[in-house]
């Protein structure tokens, strides 16, 4: 499986993303600049975290329109997973791929340090690996990690059980816990904490691997073995 | 040349994590008079003249970059100014 890490002026966590996939999960990864115009020779798309042109406007405002997310959003459209990390997952949420909008977090601090959170919904290609509830522990950096919707998408968001992740200790303030959302198709995942820094028992916890393991497994199903 | 002020701020349905810090410091400066602050920003934009629709104009620049209308609210003030 071939993976796109998606590098703005600004990205800082492209490299960390690069390792998981390279080093860790060992499958095929490659950097592509923000101005590609294709990514048909990629199976899956990762937004890293970092400050794509200086969170300038709005975190992932100017980063919505560069050339290579019509790329991704083509590829969303396809089907093909898409992860969007922290400052990745603002992007989607400019980007309208995700609903709702982040705030700065409720304590105006920029928060850094490992959480726990829930497994709400296991039944995902990015999810599949970890068990229904399961906890695990994960990194957060960002200072606006405060995810808002209304009410309407937030009941929306819970119909469709597109809710994946949840904070079990809410470190910003986002409404019912949220720390990770899919579409409605269930292929595009935005995420604050870092699975890319929690790769290796070395960094402190390897819970994130078993998110990449998934999607890596997903794809596999449906693309090898059908083959 | 128009000069055109655009204001935007959360909306009032959207808690504004800053204005709620900034209003807590002026209730412990004593202006107690205070009950609510909203934190917004503002934006000064120069266009040149021409044969289009400024309103619409400006409200298509608001609604695709430089408002969120998931959370936040915009007004613009436009001023016609002579060029130097």
């Amino acid at each position: 499986m071939k993976f796109a890490v998606i590098v703005f002026p600004g990205s800082n966590c492209d490299i960390d993303m690069y390792h998981a996939i390279k080093d860790e999960l060992g499958e095929e990864v490659e950097y592509v600049w923000h101005d590609e115009t294709n990514l048909d020779r990629f199976d899956g798309i990762l937004l890293p975290g970092g400050f794509s042109y200086g969170d300038y406007l709005r975190s992932g405002a100017i980063a919505r329109f560069s050339n290579v997310m019509a790329e991704v959003i083509k590829a969303a459209k396809e089907g093909k997973p898409v992860l969007g990390v922290c400052n990745g997952f603002q992007i989607l949420l400019e980007s309208g791929l995700l609903p709702g909008a982040m705030r700065r977090n409720e304590s105006l601090k920029f928060i850094c340090k490992p959480v726990e959170l829930v497994v709400e919904n296991n039944d995902t290609m990015f999810t599949a690996g970890y068990g229904q509830g399961e906890r695990i522990v994960i990194p957060v950096a960002h200072g606006e990690g405060n995810y808002y919707c209304d009410e309407e998408t937030l009941e929306r968001l819970k119909e469709n059980n597109q809710i994946v992740f949840r904070y079990t200790n809410n470190p910003n303030g986002s409404i019912a816990d949220i720390a990770g959302i899919v579409n409605e198709k269930g292929n595009v995942l935005g995420m604050m904490p870092h699975p890319e820094r929690a790769v290796d028992e070395l960094l402190g916890s390897a819970d994130g691997l078993k998110l990449f393991q998934s999607i890596v497994r997903s794809w596999r199903e449906n693309h090898v073995l059908s083959s | 040349m128009y000069k055109v002020k655009v204001y935007v701020t959360l909306k009032e349905s959207v808690l504004d994590p800053q204005g709620s810090a900034v209003k807590g410091a002026l209730h412990s400066l004593k202006f107690n008079e205070v009950e609510d602050v909203r934190i917004g920003k503002f934006l000064e934009l120069t266009l040149e003249k021409g044969n289009y629709d400024l309103d619409a104009k400006i409200k298509e620049m608001c609604e695709k970059l430089l408002t969120n209308t998931v959370i936040e609210d915009y007004r613009y003030e436009v001023e016609e100014v002579v060029a130097q």
